[in-house]
């Protein structure tokens, strides 16, 4: 019997080897490899010659892959199978495709399906977004409901928040985003050549290396453009960079939360150092601009790298000073120990990825087990705890910030020679025919990943982004069940998820 | 007890001078774009046709700032011969036809309304809208509030609700779905209120303008009040825009 079939992360597949299923047995086998301890990385649906395909890639392992004719409607996954869930209301949105039986059918961002089908959650467009959706009530004697967004109080993106509450007790959140959704997915589509790597990088800011390497290892990969080992370095240390700054801004933002101020604007101030780096290395500091198909565009001269050495010379005993005085602080323990905890079975059947998965015990690191860039030569650590509360996310970040300080103290150390590349547009322009690659990476929230498929002229036919922030949005409506209303800022920074990279 | 003194000791005073001095930014930051008009126009033609953003106006020799993602390609392409970044970061403008430059920006606080530097110039409220870029733009508003910057020492806050607040501040393209609460959070903020713009997103649409869910500008929107170019803004950028406009 044919079955879901092996595929290299980061390589190019000819579309022809990629099993074709009928809808049943890819149904079968699907779910058959997810409830054995399989992930899923992507579940899509694309259009194809006037066809309507589905595609999944998931993870044991390995990565595994099949297609199959997309069914108008089809008997969801997700009853049986719960990591299904927001892949199949995701596909319901962008294609109008329907699973019937689905458990929670509701939309995802917002926005029409793009075949002008009749829409699968009766909304009208025109209509402000939630549309006709009713949010979850809770219904009883001292219920009460507490609305949050789509503008919150601090600096931060967008999004609406519905807890129902028995007093101070959170019974159950609701997450409603999709008001950052501005069309990535089809803009990537048409864009023109030189727009492409933009557009990646700016998916999500804060994961613009992330994001960016998925980009660029995809076109690589289509375009059988080979990079050298320097390149690799340079965006191995800025993935590191970019993990270290959020990171320490993640501490200091839940030092914040407690009240415990002295090392918030500490870490609020060293991250900026750290962002600064960022810069040093490709004068912007988020890392925009650095990383295009075929390498990078700025080399890590010897003048740079002598300032890049200082600096985290300079910066490191301040980190773990900060680090030591925020974990042996018996106040900043009581508040985050037992805050919110995600046991490890949920984890599991959410599929939560990175340091929110980590926490709870799920150990995968795409950085260890799908080794891309120069980490193939490097050791990474486990990291999982066991606990899966606040306590056991902020202790994922002091394990990873010292980790990533040490990985780019000993990749300075390297001789790098690269030649930089302009935007790799002619990488773009040579893309082969009726191929697939799928990328992944370990971006600072998890696993980032991009599926790309092009047709039988080599053009993109389907731009598929996964930011890690899609598996881990329900792990933070998990972690307020039965919390306390207060805890929730706590809460959602110990996630600090996604929202743009999220709705796209 | 001891460990918390001795960060507080090891950490020491960090807040930089600015405005009195200008801190040092390194070297491949990019800033003001200043073009040579001597350049042979079909270089200029090449630049353009390599901008990703489309921000180069070849028959003017300009660039359009609130276009521009400051990625520097046309820098590269050009080798300097037609524009070269700066690393001045003092880039805001109150007019959004000053944004297209060829390099010579009109001093910002002689443009700005006088009238809220009177009203505003010693305490200022802001209210932060972020609709639907790529959170860059936000992350470098909110260092504004860590010791470096320390924006507080200018009675510039951020608050958390717009009725506390005397403007707002946007950023990103304004999608479809937030356009609502945009309009809703500018209408509850008193009058007289001030709008300003944050990041190429919010001045044009910046790399998502060819999307239909997103608007071309705040300003078809909005009256926009000042406009701070940037993909992001460095966090200087943003802070000279408010000095020099509300208190210079
Ligand atoms: S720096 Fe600005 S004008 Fe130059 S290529 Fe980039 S976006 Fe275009
Ligand atoms: S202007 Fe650039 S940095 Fe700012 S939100 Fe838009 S894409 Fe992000």
């Amino acid at each position: 019997m044919t079955q879901f079939t092996t595929i290299p992360c980061g390589g190019r597949v000819q579309r022809a080897d990629i099993p074709h299923l009928s809808f049943d047995t890819f149904r079968t086998q699907a779910l058959d490899i997810v409830k054995n301890g399989g992930k899923v990385v992507h579940f899509f649906a694309y259009e194809d010659q006037g066809t309507m395909k589905l595609m999944a890639v998931l993870r044991t392992h390995e990565l595994l892959a099949a297609g199959c004719d997309a069914p108008e409607t089809y008997a969801c996954l997700t009853k049986a199978c719960e990591p299904f869930h927001l892949f199949e209301r995701e596909m319901a949105e962008q294609y109008g495709i329907r699973p019937e039986g689905h458990p929670w059918l509701k939309m995802v961002r917002y926005h029409k399906n793009i075949r002008s089908k009749p829409d699968v959650f009766n909304n009208d467009y025109t209509e402000d977004i939630p549309g006709n959706y009713d949010y979850y009530q809770v219904k009883g004697d001292e219920i009460h409901e507490v609305a949050v967004g789509p503008v919150h109080a601090g600096v931060i993106e967008p999004g609406h928040f519905r807890f129902n509450c028995i007093g101070e007790r959170v019974l159950h959140l609701e997450i409603q985003l999709g008001y950052q959704h501005r069309g990535v997915e089809s803009l990537l589509l048409t864009a023109k050549s030189k727009q492409l790597p933009m557009l990646a990088e700016n998916i999500a800011g804060d994961t613009t290396i992330g994001h960016g390497l998925c980009m660029a290892q995809a076109v690589e990969a289509l375009a059988s453009v080979q990079v050298d080992e320097g390149a690799k370095i340079i965006r191995t240390i800025a993935l590191e960079l970019e993990r270290l700054a959020n990171h320490i801004g993640d501490l200091g933002a839940l030092c914040m939360d407690v009240a415990f101020l002295a090392p918030a604007n500490y870490f609020g101030r060293i991250r900026g150092d750290f962002l600064n780096l960022s810069l040093l290395l490709c004068g912007n500091r988020f890392g925009k601009g650095l990383v295009r198909p075929g390498g990078v565009r700025f080399t890590l001269d010897d003048k740079i790298r002598k300032t890049l050495d200082e600096r985290i010379k300079e910066l490191k005993p301040q980190v773990e000073h900060v680090l030591e005085l925020i974990f042996s602080a018996s106040t900043v323990r009581a508040r985050f120990e037992g805050c919110g905890s995600v046991r490890a079975e949920d984890a599991d059947h959410l599929g939560l990825v990175g340091p929110a998965g980590r926490a709870s015990g799920l150990a995968y690191d795409a950085r260890r087990c799908f080794a891309t860039e120069h980490y193939p030569h490097l050791l990474i650590p486990e990291n999982a705890k066991t606990t899966g509360d606040v306590y056991a996310r902020a202790r994922v970040r002091y394990d990873e910030v010292r980790q990533s300080i040490e990985i780019i103290q000993f990749l300075i150390g390297k001789s790098v020679d690269t030649q930089p590349v302009e935007d790799g547009i002619q990488a773009l322009q040579a893309l082969a025919p009726s191929s697939f690659a799928v990328t992944l990476n370990e971006g600072w929230r998890g696993e980032v990943s991009h599926a790309v498929l092009t047709d039988d002229a080599g053009n993109l036919l389907r731009y598929k982004v996964k930011d890690p922030s899609f598996h881990n949005w329900n792990g933070l409506a998990m972690a307020l069940r039965d919390t306390g209303i207060s805890d929730f800022p706590l809460n959602n920074k110990s996630f600090n998820l996604s929202y743009c990279g999220f709705d796209l | 007890m001891l460990t918390i003194l001795k960060n507080r000791f090891e950490q020491g005073y960090r807040t930089c001078n600015y405005p009195k001095e200008k801190p040092a930014v390194f070297p491949r930051y990019r800033g003001k774009p200043v073009i040579q008009k001597t350049v042979d126009p079909e270089m200029v033609k090449a630049c353009a046709d390599a901008c990703p953003q489309d921000a180069i106006v070849v028959d003017k020799m300009k660039i359009d700032m609130g276009r521009c993602i400051f990625c520097g390609t046309c820098e590269r392409l050009s080798k300097g011969e037609f524009v070269t970044f700066t690393g001045d970061f003092e880039i805001s403008t109150a007019n959004k036809a000053d944004l297209l430059t060829d390099g010579d920006l009109p001093s910002l606080a002689q443009h700005a309304k006088q009238h809220f530097k009177k009203l505003f110039g010693r305490s200022l409220q802001l209210r932060q809208v972020s609709a639907a870029g790529c959170n860059a733009c936000e992350a470098d508003l909110n260092v504004l509030a860590t010791p470096f910057f320390d924006l507080a020492r200018f009675g510039i806050n951020f608050v958390a609700s717009p009725r506390h607040a005397d403007a707002i501040v946007v950023t990103g393209p304004v999608s479809r779905n937030m356009k609502t609460a945009l309009l809703q959070t500018y209408e509850a903020v008193p009058e007289p209120r001030v709008v300003i713009a944050v990041g190429s997103c919010t001045l044009t649409g910046g790399p998502f303008s060819h999307s239909a869910e997103v608007a071309k500008g705040l300003d078809t929107i909005l009256p926009v009040d000042l406009f701070i170019p940037g993909c992001p803004p460095h966090p200087l950028t943003n802070l000279h825009g408010l000095l020099a406009f509300f208190k210079a």
